[in-house]
């Protein structure tokens, strides 16, 4: 049976001073800024990811020692007050290399999934939205990229261009697209049936603005999610390419070569992995904070405030 | 004695705002023999009223506050929910509204039906199919027997709903309850399913509980009328009486919001002036999945061959049922569907074969209004949004003239200026179409189509939004085609009706001349259809 949504939603008065301020923009923005500014785990979210890539940015300036330097005497060392975090076998400062490699795995994490955001949800709306050959031809495209092996793509890449921090960026994010693309495509089919949909075009709006105001923030939701998701995935897929030695090489470091190194020597030296792994997460359980935050934000009927 | 008698029933849904009295205190009885109609709104509870003795009330966060509900000797607000599974089905048997969403699409309407033949009865497969397709043929489905293993979606609206009645009454129940079991048909469609239902409970001496928003409807086929608001019977007795000495205030609106009449303060006669044409469609042909040349199987001919004109100011209605194309029509004159041949001419200029680019003056002049103002509204843009942007992208406002113009839009329409920031979600139906009309009204358009614009909303509130329509359309001086499949909306707010059937127009002509004088035997069983007031069995 049917709930009438009147009884489980009552309409209290959301009536602003609205007469007088004159508006730019648009609302939806502004509202869910308002409702994500009340939701204290969200916000708490982006405050770590925020301190976290000030950190990334300053460390040539905060870093207590140089990353490559070496203290063969020390060894391994768990955490001192020279070495906060303790030292890796070569005598390495962990908290060093930690910062170094934070710049890395949070500009491969935000720069490759922008990228496949960008890509992802620009192809998936057009496909979805102009449908028939053109979404045809696009989608089978996209299922013939899912087909090559990805890393064959990736080590040719890497073989024509050298190896580029650059170039990693791309790669994976050109790979992580193709998900986001069927996902925004779904969504954009199943709108471009609504009425609203027809209501803009008998009003006479260019196709770029319907996609623009209409289609991509109703497909905001699942977007969010699969974006929270994206970003510790890509973190962990570019671990993997350095350890077979396409991705960044050491003296350089990353969390994922971090956390992958501390595996191995996890019995001796606890603190190698546990510190590393220790980020990595702060920075996940801060992204599904904010993920969550930001989707019922963006959503007017999730939240009643 | 009654075959149910509910005493003093309470349903109270604990929400996060309080606490809602979805039932309070409400009594009343069934015979065998008698139906019952429970009469509301949609949200005043006679839903729920019905689905509490199945036991199908979600709780949390319904609960049961008081009252009693013995049905055949046993109280069925006590028993469990093993007992009422028993009890569900087999003795007191439901039709929903939507057939298509109650049918299994995965099973055939056969292994439906004899389900509970073979769980409840334990009767061999092969009984239980004979008196599945005996029933079947009962209820009106030609050739029972071929279709037995036929699917859902093989099925028109009106045979699924025979077969969803059909699937009621196979385990011979003693109460059936109806909830709004033909919203979802066309009127003929309608009238046949209602005499259907009112055979069957005379050849079965059932009991019939019958819940419909449509006053109209009730009144052909209820003994007892119980009219239901926020939870209470405000009015409840013998089907006469209701109908004829109302003595609440509120049973004396719902009857005075059923439009019954002529469209007020016009002549029967349409304005035969020689003005020129707003509108002109000659020829116009919109076909699916073909053209001219290539027709095969699979095209659909939605609009062949239309021609017809509208004259400036006036409201022409066009009439139909599902499928006969009046709103492919209606959108192929917005050019939201690609038209196959003919032409279509506003203001003497030619629609048809215009690029996209070359139909944005025109989308200023021409607007829709739709039939479902849930769906129509963007959910993720407020009111203002939604009114300011035709303004704003036509050029019609500045940043800082676009607030006093939407606020002029908002109260032109009914809604208040506190409303401004809300999203869709947090409105009525009623208020949404609001939003919506304003919508097409923004940029001071010379035509609308309004595609069945109130066939979502409840009586009072439809009411309101024809009066709302038939104020603007005098205060803007607009032009409108209005689609609608209910004829007694038609007759009271359009000046000329076409009909159509099949893809095509079979009859047009001033609203009062058709509905006395129908012309075609198409146009003449459509009126017949039409459930009214005074059509009253004794």
């Amino acid at each position: 049976m049917v709930i009438p949504d009147e009884w489980l939603v009552m309409n209290d008065d959301l009536t602003l001073p609205g007469a007088t301020d004159t508006e730019r923009g648009s609302s939806l923005w502004r509202d869910a800024w308002h409702r994500l500014r009340k939701n204290k785990m969200a916000v708490g979210g982006l405050f770590i990811l925020i301190l976290m890539c000030v950190l990334a940015l300053l460390t040539p300036w905060i870093a207590p020692y140089s990353y490559e330097e070496q203290n063969l005497v020390l060894g391994a060392a768990g955490p001192s007050a020279q070495h906060w975090l303790g030292t890796d076998t070569l005598g390495r400062d962990l908290l060093t290399r930690l910062l170094y490699g934070g710049r890395i795995s949070l500009a491969v994490g935000f720069i490759a999934t922008s990228v496949a955001l960008t890509i992802g949800v620009l192809y998936g709306t057009f496909a979805g939205y102009f449908g028939g050959r053109v979404d045809a031809t696009m989608m089978r495209l996209v299922d013939i990229l899912y087909a090559l092996p990805f890393m064959i793509f990736i080590i040719l890449l890497m073989v024509i261009f050298g190896r580029n921090i650059l170039l990693l960026f791309l790669a994976i994010g050109a790979v992580e697209w193709l998900t986001m693309a069927r996902i925004v495509r779904g969504q954009v089919q199943s709108l471009r049936q609504q009425e609203f949909i027809e209501a803009a075009i008998s009003m006479g709006l260019s196709q770029w603005t319907i996609i623009r105001r209409h289609l991509i923030p109703n497909t905001l939701g699942p977007v969010i999610v699969y974006t929270t998701l994206t970003i510790p995935s890509v973190m962990l897929f570019e671990a993997f390419l350095s350890f077979l030695g396409l991705g960044i090489q050491p003296p350089q470091s990353s969390w994922g070569l971090l956390i992958s190194y501390g595996v191995e020597t996890m019995e001796e030296y606890p603190w190698l992995l546990i510190f590393p792994g220790l980020a990595l997460s702060t920075t996940l359980f801060a992204l599904n904070f904010l993920g969550d935050g930001l989707r019922d934000a963006l959503d007017p009927r999730a939240s009643k405030d | 004695m009654a075959l149910l008698e509910v005493d003093n029933l309470s349903i109270w849904f604990h929400t996060r705002n309080g606490v809602v009295k979805a039932i309070d205190s409400v009594s009343f009885s069934v015979a065998e023999g008698e139906t019952l109609a429970i009469v509301g709104e949609s949200g005043s509870g006679k839903s729920v009223c019905c689905y509490s003795l199945l036991g199908l009330i979600p709780s949390p966060p319904g609960n049961i506050e008081s009252g009693t509900a013995i049905f055949d000797g046993r109280d069925l607000l006590t028993l469990s929910e093993r007992e009422l599974r028993k009890v569900r089905g087999s003795k007191i048997a439901t039709i929903f509204q939507d057939p298509m969403t109650s049918l299994n699409p995965y099973l055939t309407i056969g292994e439906q039906l004899i389900e509970p033949l073979l769980y409840h009865r334990a009767m061999s497969r092969k009984d239980a199919r004979g008196r599945a397709i005996q029933l079947l043929d009962e209820v009106g489905i030609p050739g029972a027997k071929q279709r037995f293993d036929s699917y859902a979606h093989e099925f028109s609206g009106g045979m699924r709903q025979r077969v969803m009645i059909a699937m009621a009454l196979i385990a011979e129940p003693r109460l059936l309850i109806a909830d709004e079991p033909t919203t979802a048909l066309d009127v003929t469609i309608q009238a046949q399913t209602l005499q259907l239902i009112a055979d069957l409970q005379k050849q079965r001496n059932l009991a019939v509980i019958f819940i419909s928003h449509d006053l109209a409807v009730v009144a052909g086929i209820a003994d007892r009328v119980a009219v239901m608001k926020d939870g209470q019977f405000v009015e409840y007795g013998p089907t006469e009486a209701v109908f004829d000495r109302a003595q609440h205030p509120y049973t004396q609106s719902l009857l005075a919001a059923i439009p019954g009449g002529a469209k007020p303060g016009s002549p029967a006669t349409s304005s035969s002036s020689p003005d020129s044409p707003l509108i002109e469609i000659s020829h116009l042909k919109t076909w699916f999945n073909g053209t001219e040349e290539t027709t095969s199987n699979a095209t659909v001919k939605a609009v062949d061959d239309v021609s017809l004109s509208i004259t400036k100011n006036e409201i022409l209605g066009i009439v139909g049922e599902s499928g006969s194309g009046k709103s492919t029509l209606g959108r192929s004159i917005l050019q939201l569907v690609k038209t196959t041949s003919g032409s279509i001419k506003f203001d003497g200029e030619e629609l048809c074969g215009l690029t996209p680019h070359q139909l944005i003056p025109y989308r200023r002049r021409i607007q829709m209004i739709f039939q479902d103002p849930y769906a129509s509204l963007n959910p993720r843009m407020t009111v203002f949004d939604a009114l300011a942007e035709p303004l704003r992208y036509h050029g019609l406002a500045t940043r800082k003239t676009v607030l006093p113009q939407v606020l002029n839009l908002m109260d032109d329409v009914g809604l208040a200026a506190s409303a401004m920031r809300k999203y869709p979600h947090e409105f009525s139906g009623g208020q949404r179409q609001r939003i919506a009309i304003g919508r097409a009204i923004a940029t001071k358009p010379e035509f609308i189509v309004a595609d069945e614009p109130v066939s979502a909303l409840d009586v009072t509130i439809q009411a309101q939004i024809l009066e709302l329509i038939l104020r603007l359309v005098e205060k803007h001086n607009l032009t409108m085609l209005f689609i609608s499949h209910d004829l007694s909306v038609v007759r009271y707010i359009c000046d000329r009706v076409a009909v159509m059937h099949g893809g095509e127009l079979i009859e047009s002509g001033a609203t009062e001349t058709l509905w006395h004088h129908p012309q075609t035997p198409y146009a003449q069983s459509l009126l017949a259809a039409v459930p009214r007031l005074s059509s009253r069995s004794s």
